[in-house]
């Protein structure tokens, strides 16, 4: 009985994992249709920028301090995050829309970039974060089930995000801009909208959002310069499964994987889980290849 | 007019990237000699000894999974290197380095093997972490008669003609190490590790040595390189209860076990583990607040107490910082370095077939003991330690086999291993 309920529960954390990582990658690939393959390095931006932090509450700040670090962390990996990804969409997106082939190669060199800037700032070797000790321990359910409170923090966290994220985008001026000028560019373009600044704001919470998830997944993982590239395939599968271009289907798109994969590795084993998950989002690919949710407009496909 | 257009940028592109790829090449020799050419006597196996100067190879992970163990043993094979160059270098010359990025693909360490072979002509090859970049190298070295020195324990069954192994092999770390748990009265031991050749292999082996000793195997479980959760894993380890877990997980696995296996609220105190690819500088990037007191087996330890080890932990201390810390792979690249110059002395020559003739026997007062090279399989003998991580990310010996142990690669002087080797 316990093993089903830690079970259920692993499956949630591993789908709000997911969908943390996720999400910042459907605002990018889902509403503008960019091929991001450097989003694995923006987790890790913001995992070092929450090294960072903590390297700086050490030195400066006193001991008892030190656990305050992580709230300014997140925010510190937003805004590390935000920035890259407004000079990288200024410098080298903007230029690639409608192109993904092209979009796809040159984001892959730019992740290989980051990946050896941080090697050379920070050194090839894992770094090390300590977790604030008010998230150690967990939430003693019932005898024999433990839920940690660093899975519960980062399931409450993407709920937190994804609810930011619906208000932006449904009930804000901003957003609003956002959806005309994913669903009909030019009619929006004509309407006075300025398309650039649309397009270069929305790659930049995208990749914020990245840098929260980095900083997030510094509670249960390494940090280093390549872990980006651990997440980069898990991140696309959960946003062609669930559909481009709805938030909700990235939702859908995470538990469905997050569970399932954590059924079939409790079942055979963590290789032949992931081989399973996989086979089974290609069998649904093929019945709908938009995806779980998929977006119809009238505008055609470009 | 467009077609001129596009071959002119063709062009263009072709120059900047030969440019370059001519610069990107220097920046790889540690200091900038001429590309030397073999001189009349070498071998076909060819030192570049041009001059002054002789070439050698190190290959590692630079980049990639595996970077964040090997980049420091390519740190203390140069430091060595470094050493012996201040004393004079090895038959009146200066050991200059090419160093190449294996980059944790196994293609690429044969692929950059053979560069160094067959273009630069080192002399020898420091070189490989996995076994699978081993493996992926050793036919490499075999067909261009080459030499590579190992400095990493692993899973024995082997003994190329054209490697020595400086490393640990499985009777002088994982066979000791199950025999010190099974003296402590854990009999029932649940196996985790990554899913490649090194865990496959040493799990064989365990399993083997449990049933032959009274021990039970309770589950066996592999996870890719790379994998990064462990929930549904620890609730397998949960529900089956074993006495201890031997984990041979390896680069990043392990930062996300262990983390993991903390905030499901497990300590060392309530499940041991005993893990294999986890020294110092692991430690330092897991954090060691989630290993305290989680057992590893190596021959070597930071705290290991010889004099050479005082100097060898001051002088890299010196050269890349005060913060940095030494361990096993690290000692027995540095081990190797000194090994193959001292073969190369006695044999008078860069000439990979005499100095593998010179190097049998050859003694070194290492960091972690006095070391020999055996000359039946080109591994060396090894003190075997146990040791416990502490608070301060140091492992503190709690056991050691009390002198240098004979390697047995293919483990032939067990019954219970007969018909494990391939």
């Amino acid at each position: 009985m316990e093993i089903w309920i830690s079970q259920l529960f692993n499956g949630l954390s591993v789908s709000s994992i997911l969908l943390l990582i996720a999400l910042g990658l459907a605002v990018t690939f889902g509403l503008m249709r960019v091929i991001n393959m450097a989003h694995g390095e923006f987790i890790m931006i913001g995992a070092y920028g929450a090294y960072m932090t903590q390297q700086i509450f050490k030195s400066t700040l006193p001991k008892s301090l030190f656990d305050a670090y992580f709230p300014v962390a997140l925010l510190a990996s937003f805004v590390l995050a935000f920035a890259i990804g407004y000079l990288l969409e200024v410098t080298l997106i903007r230029f690639l829309y409608g192109r993904p082939l092209d979009s796809l190669l040159a984001t892959w060199g730019v992740g290989l970039m980051l990946q050896q800037l941080a090697r050379t700032i920070f050194g090839a070797p894992n770094v090390a974060v300590s977790s604030p000790t008010w998230l150690d321990g967990g939430w003693a359910l019932i005898p024999g089930v433990v839920l940690p409170y660093k899975r519960l923090f980062i399931i409450a966290l993407v709920a937190f995000c994804l609810f930011a994220m619906y208000l932006y985008i449904y009930r804000s001026n901003a957003g609003r801009r956002m959806r005309a000028v994913m669903q009909n560019r030019d009619m929006a373009a004509c309407l006075g909208i300025s398309t650039r600044r649309v397009d270069a704001f929305t790659f930049a919470i995208g990749s914020g959002i990245a840098g929260i998830a980095g900083c997030a997944l510094t509670l249960i993982g390494p940090i280093g310069p390549s872990i980006g590239t651990y997440y980069i395939v898990d991140a696309f599968m959960v946003v062609v499964l669930g559909g481009v271009g709805k938030l909700v289907g990235t939702v859908a798109g995470a538990l469905g994987i997050g569970v399932f994969n954590t059924l079939f590795e409790w079942w055979t084993d963590a290789s032949l889980g992931k081989v399973l998950v996989f086979l089974c989002i290609v069998a649904f690919l093929q019945w709908k290849p938009m995806g779980m949710f998929a977006v119809r407009s009238r505008s055609l496909d470009g | 007019m467009r077609k001129v257009g596009w071959l002119k940028g063709f062009a263009m592109v072709l120059a900047a990237s030969l440019v370059l790829a001519g610069c990107g090449g220097d920046k790889n020799n540690e200091a900038g000699g001429a590309s030397a050419t073999g001189s009349p006597s070498a071998s076909e196996s060819g030192a570049a000894a041009s001059g002054d100067k002789i070439k050698v190879g190190i290959l590692h992970s630079l980049s990639g999974t595996m970077s964040i163990s090997e980049v420091t043993v390519k740190n203390s094979e140069l430091m060595a290197i470094k050493e012996i160059n201040a004393k004079g270098g090895v038959l009146g010359k200066q050991i200059e380095a090419v160093v190449e990025d294996g980059a944790s693909d196994w293609p690429t360490f044969a692929e950059k093997a053979r560069k160094l072979l067959s273009e630069d002509k080192v002399a020898t090859v420091f070189g490989g972490w996995t076994s699978a970049s081993r493996k992926a190298m050793l036919p490499v070295f075999e067909e261009l008669n080459g030499l590579l020195w190992y400095p990493v324990q692993y899973e024995g069954m082997e003994s190329s003609p054209n490697i020595f192994y400086t490393g640990a092999t499985t009777n002088q770390q994982i066979v000791p190490s199950i025999d010190f748990l099974l003296e402590q009265g854990k009999k029932k031991v649940f196996l985790l590790g990554s899913d490649y050749v090194f865990p496959r292999t040493a799990n064989k082996i365990i399993k083997a040595q449990l049933a032959a000793n009274g021990g039970e195997t309770v589950a066996e479980e592999y996870t890719p390189l790379g994998h990064t959760d462990y929930t549904t894993i620890i609730a397998k380890i949960k529900e089956a209860k074993p006495d201890v877990v031997y984990n041979t997980l390896n680069g990043d696995s392990n930062v996300a076990f262990f983390k993991q296996l903390k905030d499901a609220g497990i300590t060392s105190a309530d499940l041991m583990t005993v893990s294999v690819s986890i020294a110092e500088e692991e430690v330092k990037g897991i954090g060691a607040e989630y290993l305290t007191g989680h057992l590893v087996a190596w021959d070597y330890f930071q705290t290991t107490d010889t004099p050479e080890n005082k100097v060898f932990v001051e002088s890299f201390k010196k050269e890349y910082g005060e913060d940095s810390v030494t361990s096993d792979p690290m000692e027995a690249g540095y081990v190797a370095v000194y090994l193959w110059a001292a073969a190369v002395e006695k044999a008078g020559s860069f000439e990979v077939d005499k100095v593998k003739e010179a190097a049998k026997g050859i003694e070194f007062n290492a960091p972690e003991g006095k070391v020999t090279i055996d000359g039946d399989n080109q591994h060396i003998y090894k003190t075997v330690r146990i040791g416990e991580i502490k608070e301060d990310g140091q492992i503190v010996e709690l056991w050691n086999s009390g002198g240098p142990v004979k390697p047995d690669p293919y483990l032939a002087t067990y019954e219970w291993a007969k018909g494990l080797s391939e």
